[in-house]
């Protein structure tokens, strides 16, 4: 009974030749230079025996400090992948006109945007962020490690799983076609029926299990694991906001989760959730998927508030104005963030008394966030203010965000929103929060603790290039978007009849082309910092004469952050113990107690990636044998009992008895 | 917030005028206390995904698609001994947590036996109940209603299976370990996520099957 087809098809699932776009020159050339890209870099690794190196100290690592460098650089090389599609549809944008096609054909261009918010939204804005809070966090609150050291490893294994899987989907197969949301009843089995969708559905169920669980683990760490003396309301604002947004993404990544699976029960099962027919409601998952939408903004926002907090009160000098107002607002946008999904879909039809609810929760909004905005400004007023690169970028910043804010209160005005809803006056609008307050706060974030995790600084010069091309190309690209936007121009569109939107579209590109010097300029700036690393050695610890306790370690920090735990007084515990003098005591170490290494994150994660494609091409005895695997790794992983180790005291010592002595030169 | 202030100076104050101390010399190993808090909070994230299909049931709960409804279908007598199996498994949990405390190993091992035993007894209703729903025309693909059912009531039941297979773990690293710490925290992980699903099924039972009937 079985002919070769049935064989392959048990093989292989949906899985043919078919699926590898040898068709797309564009796809073959990119895929050409990913392989000789990635085939270089093996050799180099290989060259440089680097490979029991890279697998002992940073794959298997359970240091929180090494996991949140492997974020960020998941994170930059995605950025880049993200940017690639966002500068294709522009072009693209600017040169179809009338009878010229373009060269981005519908089929293609739908999973170019869809690629591209899902990408900068799951695989850039969340890695970063979780990048700094995984990183900066628990020197923050003077502990040694996050609360969980293995989950730390396999929620960074997983969500880099989920960004391979996004990857794999433009050389294997293709991508969803749906927007990044993917609203059905486009993105059921009856329009969506390839793999688009459900290459969508695994990559973010893969990457969404590692969010949650890093979640849990940085609100554990907060809540346990400060140190002596540091009360809530003594804790840097940084760790607030921390705080604040991983109870979001606790609170939010389950709903995402089960609206994904529900999405995926009504592709694989074949259930009415979500279809126009035998009583699904697609509108059900609009809500859903928003209720864990609009939460996910604030997500990405709130630790950049923090970071601009941290920056504006180092470089000014000053204490930060009105610390109380400032968590509390954190606490309040917080709630709010809660109450205010509808606003995507204000023309859904819920009628005048839901919109107006939605509309003027939406609104209230603005005032705890203008209040942090007048914190800032009040920090900067009177303090002796240092221009340095990352108060560049808050400066940009605040001026740039509080214009994205107002044309977010103009879209919550319900009968504005029916003008301008799926337009690109909201395009302009949440890329105009989005870079200007997220992007940003991230770079001038980077930037600020870039000597902590190296011990150099990055170099000035082309740290001010990156922000100057960065913020003029942002006012270009994004602009002449609101005015398209208020000329009726819809987004998600690749071609146009009326030539009188084409100056705009110019424009936008060319503005896209600076923020692409602004991103040349940071990969420079990489470059540059390398080769004038002598000059731009931080031996101190303590660069910006900062103020709260990651700057009281070496640069970069021990594998246990702290020689010995320092106790808290006040607000701004570094600046306080530098001020009344403390002194670093030069002996009486003491064996410090730490996770161990381990294998499981990435093994567990590794499985869950091959489930995920097998799911997705449907290649059932694959999904099979790698569930059994999963389950049988989790289990196996239970049973070693074996997890912590001690540095000997006198590993400790001669660390920091090295340290000191550099410090003293 | 001037109160806090004034609190703030003061105790600078205060501390100032004794010489801080600045660094914790003496201290001891670091307590190991968070994984309850993190496991609490997990429940809490678990809590939601259950609120998600709750609120999508009762969304869809009433669109029958000119199909079966739950009076036609639900047989509580069944569902009277499902939900008893599991509200008795929770107290036998708690009866194996007592002897864990007495340190008594076989029959905590028993008790756990038991509890595992009624929730395995659980799911073979449940699967037959599934089993007979399909044979009867009315699966998940019938209507929104039983895709919302099947959706809710599986999902607890893979809750329970993913339960019962940590149980059985246990019942095999407890005699290789013995009352260690390490195996005493993951009794009481397992404990908080056994009588979570049991508080997840009153929910279920109450609103799925009881309110689903008496609607008609």
């Amino acid at each position: 009974m079985f002919s070769d087809i049935d064989l392959q098809t048990f093989l292989f699932g949906r899985l043919t030749w078919a699926s590898i776009p040898l068709h797309e020159p564009i796809l073959i050339a990119t895929f050409t230079a990913v392989v000789l890209g990635g085939l270089a870099l093996v050799a180099a690794v290989t060259y440089y025996r680097a490979w029991g190196y890279l697998w002992r100290e940073w794959i298997t690592s359970v240091d929180h400090k090494r996991i949140g460098v492997m974020y960020g650089i998941l994170a930059i090389i995605m950025l880049l992948r993200g940017f690639a599609d966002a500068i294709m549809m522009l072009t693209q944008k600017a040169v179809a006109f009338g009878p010229n096609e373009g060269y981005l054909p519908p089929h293609h261009f739908d999973q170019v945007f869809t690629a591209h918010g899902v990408i900068m939204i799951f695989f850039f804005a969340m890695p970063m962020v979780t990048a700094v809070m995984n990183y900066v966090m628990p020197l923050q609150i003077g502990a040694r490690d996050v609360a969980f050291p293995f989950l730390n490893n396999f929620s960074f294994w997983m969500t880099a799983g989920g960004a391979f899987l996004t990857m794999v989907s433009l050389f294997v197969g293709e991508f969803a076609r749906t927007g990044w949301l993917a609203y059905p009843p486009l993105s059921g089995p009856d329009f969506s029926p390839g793999v688009g969708v459900d290459y969508y559905i695994w990559g973010l169920q893969v990457a969404g299990v590692g969010t949650t669980l890093s979640g849990i683990n940085l609100i554990a760490t907060i809540v346990k694991m400060r140190a002596p003396g540091m009360t809530m309301m003594k804790m840097p604002i940084f760790t607030w906001t921390t705080l604040c947004t991983n109870v979001l993404i606790v609170a939010a990544f389950p709903v995402l989760t089960a609206t994904l699976a529900l999405l995926s029960l009504d592709r694989y099962v074949g259930t009415h959730f979500f279809t126009n027919d035998l009583g699904g409601n697609p509108m059900m998952y609009i809500n859903l998927i928003w209720i864990w939408g609009h939460p996910e903004v604030y997500i990405l926002i709130l630790p950049c508030f923090g970071i601009y907090s941290e920056i504006v009160s180092t470089y000014c000098g000053k204490r930060l104005f009105g610390y109380a107002s400032m968590v509390y607002a954190t606490v309040v946008i917080t709630i709010l963030s809660y109450l205010v999904w509808l606003h995507h879909f204000f023309t859904m039809g819920s009628g005048a008394s839901v919109n107006a609810f939605f509309g003027i929760t939406t609104m209230i909004i603005s005032i705890p966030t203008g209040a942090k905005i007048f914190n800032w400004l009040f920090t900067m007023y009177r303090g002796r203010i240092r221009f340095e690169v990352p108060m560049l970028w808050t400066v940009g910043f605040m001026v740039t965000f509080v214009i994205g804010g107002m044309t977010g209160v103009l879209l919550a005005v319900p009968p504005a929103d029916f003008v301008l809803h799926n337009g690109l006056f909201l395009v302009a609008h949440f890329h105009n929060v989005i870079i200007g307050g997220v992007v940003f706060g991230l770079m001038a974030g980077l930037y600020y603790w870039f000597p902590k995790v190296t011990g150099y600084r990055l170099d000035p010069f082309w740290g001010k290039m990156t922000f100057w091309f960065w913020l003029v190309g942002f006012y270009f690209a994004f602009m002449p978007q609101y005015v398209l936007g208020l000329m009726g121009v819809t987004r998600r569109l690749n071609h146009f009849e009326d030539y009188a939107l084409q100056p705009w579209y110019y424009a936008a590109t060319f503005g896209a082309l600076l923020i692409a010097l602004g991103i040349g300029s940071f990969i420079v700036q990489l470059a540059v910092t390398f080769l004038r690393r002598e000059q731009l050695r931080d031996l101190t610890g303590d660069p910006w004469h900062g103020r709260t306790l990651e700057w009281s370690t070496s640069s970069p920090p021990p594998p246990y952050n702290f020689a010995f735990i320092p106790i808290v007084h006040e607000q701004d515990a570094w600046w306080d113990m530098k001020r009344r003098g403390h002194v670093r005591p030069r002996d009486g170490y003491r064996p410090i107690h730490m996770p161990k290494n381990t294998a499981a994150g990435f093994v567990l994660s590794a499985i869950s990636t091959v489930l995920a494609f097998a799911l997705i091409w449907y290649i059932w005895w694959l999904a099979i044998v790698s569930f059994v695997a999963l389950i049988a790794a989790a289990i196996a992983h239970t049973f070693n009992y074996r997890r912590d180790y001690y540095i000997p005291a006198e590993e400790v010592m001669s660390f920091e008895d090295g340290r000191a002595r550099a410090a003293a030169e | 917030m001037t109160m806090h202030l004034d609190t703030a100076r003061r105790e600078a104050a205060a501390t100032e005028a004794e010489a801080p101390v600045f660094y914790d010399v003496e201290e001891a190993a670091h307590a190991e206390s968070s994984t309850l808090l993190g496991f609490w909070i997990y429940l809490m994230s678990d809590a939601l995904i259950f609120a998600v299909l709750f609120a999508t049931f009762g969304v869809l709960g009433t669109r029958y698609a000119a199909g079966p409804s739950p009076a036609d279908l639900f047989e509580l007598p069944l569902i009277a001994l499902n939900t008893s199996l599991l509200l008795f498994s929770s107290i036998t949990y708690g009866l194996a947590m007592l002897e864990v405390e007495k340190r008594r190993m076989g029959l905590t091992l028993f008790w756990l036996g038991v509890t595992g035993l009624f929730g395995l007894g659980f799911l073979v209703i449940e699967l037959y109940e599934f089993y007979h729903l399909i044979a009867e025309g009315a699966g998940p693909q019938r209507s929104a209603f039983l895709s919302a059912f099947f959706t809710l009531v599986g999902t607890h039941g893979l809750h329970v299976t993913a339960g019962i297979l940590w149980l059985v773990t246990l019942m095999f690293q407890l005699p290789l370990h013995g009352f260690i710490p390490e195996n005493h925290r993951r009794l009481m992980c397992l404990g908080m996520f056994w009588h979570f699903l049991d508080v997840i099924w009153i929910g279920v039972f109450t609103f799925v099957y009881l309110m689903g009937v008496l609607r008609g």
